[in-house]
């Protein structure tokens, strides 16, 4: 089964961290990302810029409406996902663990609806 | 008498035939089906046959049949797994029922499955447990709703819910791994006893204490300490709910009101539970590995063994909530040994330990820390502070049950 995996922490944590910690950081996604792919299991991902950038459209009467911002104000934002290939929630939920984040976010796992693309 | 007789037999074997369906489909509503279908003919036809040698096979064959070709009829254009096809000629053949049996099948490592996948902490506690009670326990959904004192729909809703999320989310049909197991265990453990305290304390409800729930959560502790005989904890917690169990009947006074420990009339004490309780007990903690469970169902037993109120041995319960303080440390656990060490050493030394609780602010909004303080201010004969201590208490309880008792304390300080 395919399954999402959601990465929520506090931007606001992220952005007031030192240089050291910030490389730190990218160095244990860089680990975890080559773990995935050495496992077979990774399917895709990436970070996400920063909530301050995202744009939210809706299309009302046919009419176009955009918005800056997120389509809900929250204490966690998301910050980036991974797309793997595993056979059931058990094996995700354990990936899902070891991502970086997990200690001071959290990671929301959740199937993809066909159970991957066609 | 026979039908009696097949209906309990149906009962019994029902749980682990159920499990086995469901790992050999995958599919829960298919098994539970097609299981109704399975009983429903038991009954017609052992009266008539007798009783086949292998219930549980013949229950199972029978619920196979019908399975596949439910399966047929919901999706004709499908081939069946060849393996599913395979276990049904195995099965299957006309009169193998009545055969000679083989090999018993691994119905307790199914049951075991079972209790792990409906008791994943990805689905909501409430669900687990209605799931639990349903498939390994034979409760109907109405049982279960009355119990928890909701709608038969809303139950029913529930497990709806929870058994799309097994099959949509992909919880696996497995016993956790070993490096899993203990920290699945605890899961499974805790939503037990979430069930029991629930039933034991109620916050909901007319009665302060609701049996149904009590003795649900007691069936699905020996439920679980029969799967895993070699669980110190699950014994504990058994032990745990057996030993609180006994006390049941003197807990309300007839009027629903609270009656505390002291004041309990102990000739109403279930000796049996006790005896059970003890044995349980001691059984797991000749393994050798003590844990929070099996430390609180030695406080109880120690209660429970106390003829009189002046017979307790406080000093060793006051030890007792210690070590449970370095294994679960916690706010709640830290106001119990207090009062353990108000009873064994004094309630002055109690009173001190309450009173850094209250500065610490872990309790605010909890009633239990107020009416404690006021139990022990009222046997110092500190009256003025005890009755203050009795107005913030009652001005937290919720349950009109504890509620009507802290009124009495409060009326007899005069």
């Amino acid at each position: 089964m395919q399954y999402i995996v959601l990465i929520y922490g506090s931007e606001k944590g992220w952005s007031s961290m030192a240089k050291e910690g910030i490389e730190q950081m990218y160095a244990e996604y860089r680990k975890y990302s080559e773990d995935l792919a050495k496992a077979g299991v990774m399917r895709g991902g990436s970070e996400l810029k920063p909530t301050s950038t995202a744009t939210t459209v809706r299309v009302r009467g046919g009419k176009r409406q955009v918005t800056d911002g997120p389509f809900a104000e929250t204490k966690e934002q998301l910050g980036g996902f991974y797309l793997i290939e595993v056979p059931n929630l058990e094996a995700a939920l354990d990936w899902a663990a070891k991502c970086p984040s997990a200690r001071d976010g959290s990671i929301e796992v959740r199937p993809l609806a066909s159970g991957g693309p066609a | 008498m026979l039908t009696r007789a097949i209906d309990e037999l149906v009962r019994r074997e029902g749980p682990q035939v159920l499990a086995g369906l469901i790992r050999w489909s995958g599919d829960f509503d298919l098994a539970e089906e097609a299981f109704q279908v399975a009983c429903a003919q038991a009954l017609e036809a052992w009266p008539r046959r007798g009783l086949p040698r292998r219930p549980g096979a013949w229950l199972t064959t029978v619920a196979r049949r019908r399975a596949v070709d439910l399966m047929r009829r919901r999706r004709p254009d499908v081939p069946l797994e060849p393996e599913m096809l395979e276990l049904l000629e195995l099965h299957g053949s006309p009169g193998a029922e009545y055969a000679e049996p083989g090999e018993p099948p691994e119905v307790e490592d199914d049951r075991l499955r079972l209790l792990f996948t409906v008791c994943h902490p990805a689905l909501a506690p409430a669900a687990q447990v209605a799931l639990a009670l349903r498939t390994l326990c034979g409760l109907t959904t109405s049982e279960i709703a009355r119990a928890h004192l909701e709608p038969e729909a809303t139950t029913a809703q529930r497990m709806v819910r929870a058994k799309r999320k097994i099959a949509e989310a992909g919880i696996p049909f497995e016993v956790p791994a070993a490096d899993r197991l203990s920290e699945r265990l605890d899961g499974v453990l805790s939503t037990i006893y979430l069930v029991f305290n629930e039933g034991f304390s109620a916050t909901e409800g007319e009665s302060w204490i609701r049996p149904d729930l009590c003795a649900e959560a007691i069936r699905l502790g020996r439920l679980v300490v029969e799967l895993l005989p070699d669980t110190p904890e699950a014994e504990g917690l058994l032990a745990l709910m057996l030993l609180h169990d006994a006390r049941r009947p003197s807990r309300t006074a007839a009027d629903g009101t609270l009656v505390p420990l002291e004041e309990q009339d102990r000739t109403c004490w279930d000796r049996a539970g006790i005896i059970e309780g003890t044995a349980v007990l001691d059984r797991a903690v000749a393994r050798g590995r003590a844990g929070p469970y099996q430390l609180q169902a030695a406080i109880a037993a120690l209660h429970a063994r106390a003829a009189r109120p002046e017979d307790t041995d406080w000093p060793q319960i006051a030890a007792l909530y210690g070590a449970l303080l370095r294994t679960t440390p916690g706010p709640i656990v830290e106001l119990n040994a207090a009062a353990a060490v108000a009873m064994a050493h004094g309630a002055e030394a109690g009173l001190a330990w309450m009173e850094r609780l209250e500065r610490s602010g872990a309790l605010d909004g909890y009633h239990l820390l107020p009416a404690s303080q006021a139990d022990l201010l009222r046997r110092l004969g500190r009256t003025e502070e005890a009755r203050a201590a009795y107005g913030r208490a009652l001005a937290l309880v919720r349950h009109p049950a504890e509620r009507r008792f802290l009124e009495r304390r409060l009326a007899e300080l005069g």
